[in-house]
């Protein structure tokens, strides 16, 4: 399947045009992503550290998550908001950069996985090394998609 | 030797040199400072949040700041190091950047405030440690941190254009 024509689309769509032509629109919406990018890293980190048995180690994991839950959610909101009008500004120079492809297909298996695996450990508990391995899984995924976001810069 | 002639002959040591020339370091240096903003800043709004009431209610203010201070302290460590390294590849622009000045002034502000809150109310915590809205000046410590550092990563982003370079 060739993507191309609907990043040409991306690309040309109003909302894109308008961040593109913006002297100062890509650099405000960009570091509101960052400073979701440090939420979303602290909750995520608060909870896994956790799940290692570091850090909030005298919370229970499932009430320290249950916690976290709503700030992790508001910046993944903020994060993918501010993210899509960056992305359609540059989707042409997304679509040629290999670190962009990472970035996604990581994103799509962190998101997949916190909600899915991450989040039955959480509520079921089970023994220390699931829970260990499941941190380690959730924070390489979620390290890879930082890593490899800011990589498109590069590449 | 006056400081922009300082940031000139540090400009040209082998080192600086290699880092802004270089295709993987620099780009390496600049990741670990962005991904280290998780560690760091992430760490400190959590402690944030709680101490201006707005999250984290059901935990101790004292068990936030034993717990995670340690974290952020590491953070804050990787965050320097790499920083420095990205201020020695390429010193005498970023110290003429407008964002650079206002970045090292919040980051000062930012300290200070930290340090009058562990030096005053902090001190009392043991009587509030558990109250779901902490004390007025605890709240405001709070609010102002997040504030500063928040104005720190925003200029820190600035300062990559130009605009009111000199």
């Amino acid at each position: 399947m060739n993507l191309l024509p609907l990043f040409q689309w991306f690309e040309a769509t109003a909302l894109g045009t308008a961040v593109r032509e913006s002297l100062w629109l890509f650099p405000v919406i960009e570091c509101v992503h960052l400073l979701a990018l440090a939420l979303l890293g602290g909750t995520v980190l608060a909870v896994d550290l956790r799940l290692l048995g570091l850090g909030l180690r005298a919370q229970p994991v499932e009430g320290l998550a249950r916690q976290m839950r709503p700030w992790f959610l508001a910046a993944l909101c903020a994060i993918i908001t501010t993210g899509i009008p960056m992305f359609l500004s540059e989707a042409l120079k997304c679509y040629y950069s290999p670190p962009f492809w990472y970035k996604m297909s990581l994103l799509l298996a962190a998101l997949a996985f916190a909600f899915t695996v991450r989040r039955r450990v959480i509520s079921r508990g089970g023994p220390s090394m699931l829970c260990k391995l499941t941190a380690v899984v959730s924070l390489a995924l979620w390290f890879g998609v930082g890593f490899s976001g800011r990589w498109i810069a590069f590449y | 030797m006056d400081l922009p002639g300082f940031f000139q002959w540090l400009e040209g040591t082998a080192g600086s040199v290699a880092i802004r020339e270089s295709t993987l370091l620099y780009p390496i240096i600049e990741t670990t400072h962005v991904l280290a903003l998780c560690l760091f800043l992430g760490m400190i709004v959590l402690l944030d949040l709680r101490l201006t009431g707005a999250g984290l209610r059901a935990i101790a203010v004292s068990e936030l700041a034993a717990r995670l201070l340690p974290w952020a302290f590491a953070g804050f460590a990787l965050m320097a190091v790499s920083g420095l390294l990205l201020f020695y590849s390429g010193p005498v622009r970023a110290s003429r950047n407008i964002f650079f000045q206002i970045k090292m002034a919040m980051l000062m502000l930012a300290g200070g405030n930290a340090l009058l809150f562990h030096m005053t109310i902090y001190r009392r915590v043991a009587a509030w440690d558990l109250d779901p809205m902490p004390p007025l000046r605890a709240r405001l410590a709070g609010a102002a941190s997040l504030l500063l550092w928040a104005g720190v990563v925003v200029c820190g982003r600035m300062q990559a254009y130009n605009w009111f370079d000199k």
